[in-house]
């Protein structure tokens, strides 16, 4: 097994390859078997990964030594791990259901193979993150993803708004990533290692400052607020819709945004010194999460809706993560990614079939000619929304019993305030799009067709996990399948743990437990409920962007944000630029090289007047030489 | 004949020889003409010699007036060379001036 665990990440590296030198002369059928059988092969390695773990306990694969400096010495070796085997089930299986849908959704695009190469680099550099045994293979994995979400979401990028908004993601994960790697730097410097398990050693033996550690989690989570789109850096998200829709659901569900999580779960021994900066994660958590909320409940795209409620879904991870339910934050981020992917490649075979319409307000009774899409999006909706039973219904509502026994009833409040918001809008998404009558152009209503089989499948079998996702970590008190496994699958790396009652994982009374379930279901049964009659029954629909006034318009335009950073930042950056460019670029350093340049020219100029073709000048020249030769010598 | 030599000062000898060699010095780098360039040309070797000599026999050393044959032999042959160029140059541009060699320029 340890010789084939390489094989996880390299396989789909190298469908990369191959996919990309020679897939432009293929077959687009070979093309999608490349890019996706790789990615199979990985997945049933992570699941022969997965049993022996489960079995013996992580296993360790050391490659070779990438480098050796001094004391610091990095190899390129993987660990894996309860946790980093979770992510590779979620990475690999969930990554490998939306290349098959690509190869339906992609079918008519011209860079086909393109797509797969970029995709399976995305998957090889998001195993590299969560397989490294360090924070440097981390940070390998980490560029990488950042790189393929530049690619991919600027895939179409002869449209100049598309590649802005890749340029845009860019650019905003890399402010993130500077805080993870200088928190990586003080890591070193700190503990003299990168590997997690001697950081993780040598906690005890180094015993360091608690300022020092709480400099280096909020370092940490400065990088995973870039990645996991937490507030201030969350806008690339939503604009990196720009991107065709399989992308989307890579980096909302499975990869990238989990990324952040990952990091800080990863952490969770350095994460456990610091309260301070577990209270950051979750003050910004909470506010992202209702945040995002409110702005996700006057968007009109599709896709938008639904990459707001992703930032809303990571605030409230974030919330988890904050009140140290490290193992509740993972296990949303399970469900999560189940019903997300779900959600957007249901998204996705809506656009396809209404050839490219993103605005709900142009769609409606879609349910009649897409029963299975429906279907499917009701699903992803109630699983979402906390319906009782589907998967986000456990993992929320462990995220909001851990905050009420960590922080108490005005923490559960606002974090059942941005999980409530969750599921008003993606019921209104759900009733306006597929509810009430074809708003479309009569084309439109003609074209109107189920998605192939392709498409329709892995759709499918993501339901199927959206709806049983959830009985991975049932709550104790329900006595459903066995209790909290995956939290014991878990323990050994990561598990829930309440800094205010000692580092013990939270145990509120049974029917407190059962009282803040009922209150929570009971509201999001309430607002589908609500729902259904506003959207559905008397058909309201949200109102044309020329016709939206006070906070409706406060929501639809995110409140500014995208205009507050331009004017803060964007603006006076390209500002700066342009006088930077015209002093330091023209003036100083075209100024000096031309000068030289000139200088030379003028010089030789003056030397070319020597060289004047006359004999006499020459001779004269020798004669002058001879006597001034002749001077120095002799007198 | 030695002393009829000395009854001249050495000093002399070196003044009349400077003489001549600045003479020629300032022909070549003055006159246009060809033929005057090569003859002030002979003119410096010709200083040299005078001054070889004179040392020569001064030292009572032979050595010098050999210098002075071999000088004497290379310049007939420079002259026999340097006479055909200006031959050939006469045949291309009608002319012996100098000033119009100056082709290198362009």
């Amino acid at each position: 097994m340890e010789k084939l665990i390489p094989l996880i990440p390299f396989l789909p590296f190298l469908g990369f390859a191959v996919n990309g030198l020679f897939g432009r002369n293929w077959s687009k059928s070979t093309v999608g078997l490349i890019g996706s059988g790789t990615l199979l092969v990985s997945f049933l390695l992570s699941v022969a990964c997965f049993n022996q773990v489960a079995a013996t306990g992580p296993i360790h694969t050391v490659l070779y030594n990438f480098l050796t400096v001094d004391s610091l010495s990095v190899n390129f070796s993987f660990l894996v791990d309860q946790l980093s085997v979770w992510m590779m089930l979620i990475v690999t299986g969930v990554g490998f259901l939306i290349h098959v849908y690509s190869i339906g959704y992609m079918h008519d695009d011209e860079g086909f193979w393109k797509f797969f190469a970029y995709l399976n680099l995305f998957i090889f550099s998001m195993l590299l993150l969560v397989m490294g045994d360090n924070l440097v293979m981390l940070f390998f994995g980490w560029e990488g993803v950042g790189l393929c979400s530049y690619l991919l979401i600027g895939f179409w990028y002869t449209n100049k708004d598309f590649s802005k908004a890749a340029r845009k993601a860019f650019i905003m994960n890399r402010i993130g990533d500077l805080g993870l790697l200088l928190g990586i730097f003080l890591i070193f410097k700190t503990f003299g290692s990168v590997t997690y398990t001697d950081i993780f050693a040598r906690i005890e033996t180094v015993n360091p400052d608690p300022a020092i550690m709480t400099t280096i989690c909020l370092l940490l989570f400065v990088g995973a607020m870039g990645k996991s789109a937490q507030i201030p850096l969350y806008t690339w998200l939503p604009d990196a819709m720009a991107g065709p829709t399989p992308v989307s659901a890579l980096i909302h569900a499975a990869t990238m945004v989990t990324a952040g999580i990952y990091l800080v779960a990863r952490c969770n021994p350095l994460y456990n010194l610091s309260p301070d900066a577990l209270s950051v994660v979750a003050a910004i958590g909470l506010i992202t999460s209702i945040w995002a909320g409110l702005i996700g409940l006057r968007q009109n795209d599709i896709k938008k809706v639904l990459a707001y409620s992703t930032v809303s879904q990571l605030g409230l991870m974030f919330v988890s993560l904050g009140m140290g339910a490290y193992v509740s934050a993972m296990f949303h981020v399970t469900t999560h990614a189940f019903f997300k992917a779900l959600l957007f490649l249901g998204a996705g075979s809506v656009i396809h079939a209404m050839g490219g319409e993103q605005d709900i307000r142009n769609m409606g009774g879609l349910r009649k000619s897409l029963p299975v899409t429906f279907w499917i999006f009701v699903v992803g909706t109630f699983a979402i929304s906390g319906f009782p039973l589907l998967a986000g219904f456990f993992s929320k509502d462990e995220i909001f019993a851990n905050t009420y026994a960590a922080g108490g009833s005005l923490w559960w409040g606002l974090a059942g305030l941005g999980g409530l918001i969750t599921a008003i809008y993606m019921c209104r998404l759900l009733f306006v799009t597929f509810f009430g009558n074809f708003r479309g152009t009569a084309e439109q209503k003609h074209h109107l067709h189920e998605s192939p089989g392709v498409m329709t499948i892995p759709l499918i079998v993501l339901a199927i996990l959206s709806v049983a996702g959830g009985f991975l970590n049932t709550p104790h008190f329900l006595h459903l399948g066995t209790p909290q496994w995956m939290a014991h699958f878990l323990e050994p790396v990561v598990r829930n743990t309440n800094l205010a009652h000692g580092g013990e994982p939270h145990h509120l009374p049974e029917s407190t437990e059962w009282a803040l379930m009922a209150f929570t279901t009971s509201l999001a049964l309430l607002v589908i409920i609500i729902s259904y009659f506003v959207y559905a029954v008397r058909r309201s629909l949200p109102v044309a962007d020329t016709d939206q006034t006070g906070l409706t318009r406060l929501l639809a335009r995110k409140f500014y944000v995208d205009e507050i950073y331009d004017f803060l930042f964007v603006k006076p950056t390209e500002k700066i630029s342009q006088l930077l460019h015209y002093f330091a670029d023209v003036w100083a350093i075209d100024g000096l090289v031309n000068g030289v340049g000139s200088g030379i020219k003028v010089l030789g100029a003056q030397f070319r007047k020597l060289q004047n073709g006359n004999m006499e000048y020459y001779l004269l020249g020798m004669v002058v030489g001879a006597v001034l030769l002749f001077l120095t010598l002799f007198m | 004949m030695l002393d009829v030599v000395k009854t001249i000062p050495i000093e002399y000898y070196v003044y009349l020889s400077s003489l001549l060699f600045c003479i020629g010095v300032f022909g070549v780098l003055i006159r246009r003409n060809a033929i005057v360039v090569l003859m002030c040309i002979e003119l410096m070797l010709n200083a040299v010699n005078l001054l070889l000599a004179a040392f020569s026999t001064y030292l009572s050393d032979a050595q010098g007036q050999i210098m002075v044959f071999f000088i004497m032999v290379v310049a007939a042959a420079e002259a026999a060379v340097g006479l055909g160029i200006l031959v050939m140059i006469f045949r291309n541009t009608k002319s012996t001036d100098i000033y119009s060699l100056d082709s290198l320029k362009h």
